[in-house]
């Protein structure tokens, strides 16, 4: 009982980065009708951000420290951050610590002018293209945005921790009334789980009950009648891209204390949250955030060693494996509505 | 000639010419020079010229043809690759059994793939065949190990049985690869002046490969096969609608680019004898679709010209480096070289898929058609001014080849 709570959880953290660009996925793929490979790289971004932040509140510079001298007795220098100047040493180190957190309010601005940007400037020409012709394009944009930051950050993963305060794990199976020590969880993956949460229930009470996301809806079920009432549906369209690219990098920015940011992480999650989009459904909100985590726990099952000794092989695999059995008997996805994508 | 009309015997003569002088042609500079770096006339890049072209061209039989992108076509290279290499180790390290395995290994598994994959198209489809790419190269990696030996890739040995041949030459290495005798890396140089050209076996086996893919792609071009597989891409509901079942069909046209994919393996391999599960990721199927969308989807020459183009400049851009842009841009005052330098910088050396990205971005947004279709519009283009200098209507009917 105990091992199966303990793969649950650790399938929540990958599942919830699944279900959080799935989300974006398919929020641009139901308003615009756009196939987005370009949504990995927007994930990446957004963990280059948490990146930025960090190394921006750690520029320093060098000041003589009299009090203290090297071994030959001159005065030593000594590099001291500039926060730690304005806000006095005790409050510059919380500062730093606190980067990654600190991010989300720095990444917000960064990924909505790229989301603007790049529907304005590129996805709006592509609304009429084939699908095949918005795949390539976005997936060229995808390398060019991927080389970009390799050219600024180089090639190596940048390791960017958590706040003292979330490092240590959690003991989860003491407060449920198991023995102390057998079930424990990381407390930065449980923030990352309740971030995810809290944005995937900030992003549906959004569309649900504000008049914005009323219009989109209906423009989502039929675009050109909501356009005949007069309502300038491609604007909001456009706000709903950057939206998901501000998901897709928020995502992003909490999960570089989970994994070290590097230019290619983006491609990779995003073929993983291409099939979590697909077995959801094209086009279900619910579906996308449900086959994330479903994914994400299978994912984490099928990497136990007593799985792995039955059928070797089965962690690499199973994610595929679930999307080509969806794929073949239920064509529109788990949530998918009848008669959307299902050829 | 050989059952072609009279333009497309000239279009197969032409690219005969051009494989059988490339040694000639691809080295335009003199050895020592300064611009001899943009040489590309030496064993290893063209034999990539010709294997890519294989891989394009099959490619294209199935994504120009039918509209279906396949979006896990390495994986069939991969899977060739294995094969020929296997076939090194057990057999003999001739190329003959090794390239034919590879292309029999790789049509299976296309078969299997592409009778579960065609039954959805469009993005499903895509989906279906980077899904089992991707586990291809997962598998590769883990379980697969004592076929695919993992991350170090598969390679010959002193110790493998090699029923026909030899395990070890007689001074104890392994033996090369060889057609007939030929080993693939002999090469016959030749001195002119200034110059230097090389004519390599292995360049030259590669080549008539390629010129027969070549051949039967255009004869599947010009098939009534090939009208039927046009026909699934414009509109295959209306075909379903007269009663002809489009599956079999799409399924014949992804065997076949699967074999071509294996051919193309399985020359690598006859090439260099190894084979790694890298050639398998998503990234290198990612590969041939942009050289075929950059040569020109659906047309008969655009892969051939896409593959060359991308396996040329990722050549010649990544050998460029900062000191090399120095020297170009020395006439230049001191500090607007510098800032020049700077600008190209991302550009080049290991930047060089920056330029791809861009490139094929640019190709997809205004040229949909590859560099075909630029050719073809300049062709046009220039049609009309000579006509308009001679008075003549400017009528003249724009051929598509």
């Amino acid at each position: 009982m105990d091992a199966i709570i303990l793969q649950i959880l650790n399938g929540l953290d990958k599942g919830s980065a699944y279900a959080l660009i799935a989300l974006g996925l398919t929020l641009i793929f139901g308003t615009l009708g756009v196939v987005n490979f370009a949504h990995g790289a927007l994930f990446m971004i957004g963990a280059f951000c948490a990146v930025t932040l960090n190394r921006l509140l750690s520029l320093s510079h060098e000041v003589v420290d009299e009090t203290r001298t090297d071994f030959l007795g001159n005065p030593l220098r000594v590099d001291v951050p500039y926060v730690y100047e304005w806000f006095g040493p005790d409050v510059g180190a919380t500062i730093i610590d606190w980067s990654v957190p600190l991010a989300i309010l720095f990444a917000i601005p960064i990924m909505v002018l790229i989301g603007l940007a790049m529907e304005r400037g590129l996805i709006k020409h592509f609304y009429k293209r084939p699908h095949a012709d918005q795949i390539l394009v976005t997936f060229g944009l995808a390398i060019v945005l991927q080389e970009i930051i390799k050219a600024f950050y180089g090639a190596n993963p940048i390791p960017t921790p958590a706040p003292e305060a979330f490092v240590g794990s959690f003991d989860f199976g003491a407060l449920i009334g198991f023995d102390p020590q057998t079930i424990m969880y990381p407390y930065w993956r449980l923030v990352y789980f309740s971030f995810a949460i809290l944005i995937i229930g900030a992003v549906f009470a959004f569309l649900r009950y504000t008049t914005f996301g009323m219009v989109v809806r209906a423009g989502m079920a039929d675009r050109e009648t909501v356009g005949l009432l007069g309502i300038n549906i491609d604007r909001r369209f456009t706000i709903m891209f950057a939206i998901a690219a501000c998901v897709a990098g928020l995502a992003g920015v909490m999960y570089t204390p989970i994994l070290s940011p590097n230019y290619n992480m983006g491609m990779n999650f995003l073929v993983l949250s291409f099939v979590v989009v697909v077995v959801g459904g094209m086009g279900s909100l619910p579906g996308a955030v449900a086959a994330g985590f479903l994914l994400g726990i299978l994912e984490s099952f099928a990497s136990r060693a007593e799985v792995i000794d039955i059928i070797p092989g089965i962690n690499q695999v199973i994610i595929y494996l679930v999307a080509i059995i969806v794929l073949l008997t239920r064509p529109r996805g788990l949530l998918g509505r009848k008669g959307v994508m299902e050829e | 000639m050989l059952g072609l009309n009279r333009k497309d015997s000239g279009l197969f003569l032409l690219v005969i010419c051009l494989t059988a002088l490339a040694p000639f042609l691809l080295n335009p500079f003199p050895e020592g020079s300064e611009l001899a770096q943009f040489n590309a006339g030496y064993p290893d890049l063209m034999q990539r010229f010709m294997i890519f072209g294989i891989f394009a061209i099959g490619f294209n039989i199935l994504f120009g043809l039918t509209g279906y992108l396949s979006f896990g076509h390495a994986a069939f290279l991969g899977v060739g690759s294995y094969a020929g290499v296997w076939m090194m180790k057990l057999l003999t390290v001739n190329v003959v059994p090794a390239i034919i395995m590879s292309v029999i290994v790789a049509g299976l598994f296309s078969l299997v793939v592409g009778f579960i994959s065609l039954r959805r198209s469009g993005i499903y489809f895509s989906i279906l065949t980077l899904a089992f790419a991707q586990m291809s190269f997962a598998l590769a990696y883990s379980v697969l190990t004592p076929i695919t030996n993992g991350e170090t890739g598969l390679q010959l040995s002193l110790n493998d049985p090699r029923i026909l041949g030899i395990s070890q030459t007689v001074d104890g290495s392994i033996p090369a690869a060889n057609f007939f005798g030929i080993e693939m890396r002999d090469s016959l140089e030749l001195a002119m002046g200034g110059w230097l050209f090389t004519f390599n076996a292995g360049y030259y086996l590669a080549a008539i490969v390629m010129l027969i893919s070549f051949y039967i792609a255009i004869r599947i071009f010009r098939s009534p096969f090939g009208m039927m597989l046009r026909a699934v891409k414009s509109n295959q509901q209306r075909m379903s609608y007269t009663g002809l079942n489009t599956r079999p069909y799409a399924l014949t046209a992804f065997v076949i680019s699967g074999m071509y994919a294996g051919l193309a393996g399985g020359l690598m391999v006859a090439m260099d004898p190894l084979a790694g599960a890298e050639r398998m990721y998503w990234t290198a199927s990612g590969e041939v679709v942009l050289m075929t969308i950059l040569g020109g989807a659906g047309t008969l020459l655009g892969p051939i010209i896409g593959a060359s183009a991308i396996k040329y400049f990722e050549n010649i851009f990544s050998k460029i480096n900062d000191t090399v842009l120095h020297g170009w841009f020395s006439f230049m005052p001191d500090g607007l070289q510098d800032f020049v330098v700077a600008i190209i910088h991302p550009f080049i050396g290991k930047g060089w898929h920056l330029t791809l990205g861009l490139m094929f971005m640019l190709v997809v947004i205004f040229l949909p058609g590859g560099l075909m279709e630029g050719i073809n519009r300049l062709r046009i283009w220039f049609g009309k001014r000579i006509n308009g200098r001679q008075q003549a209507p400017d009528h003249a009917p724009a051929t598509s080849s």
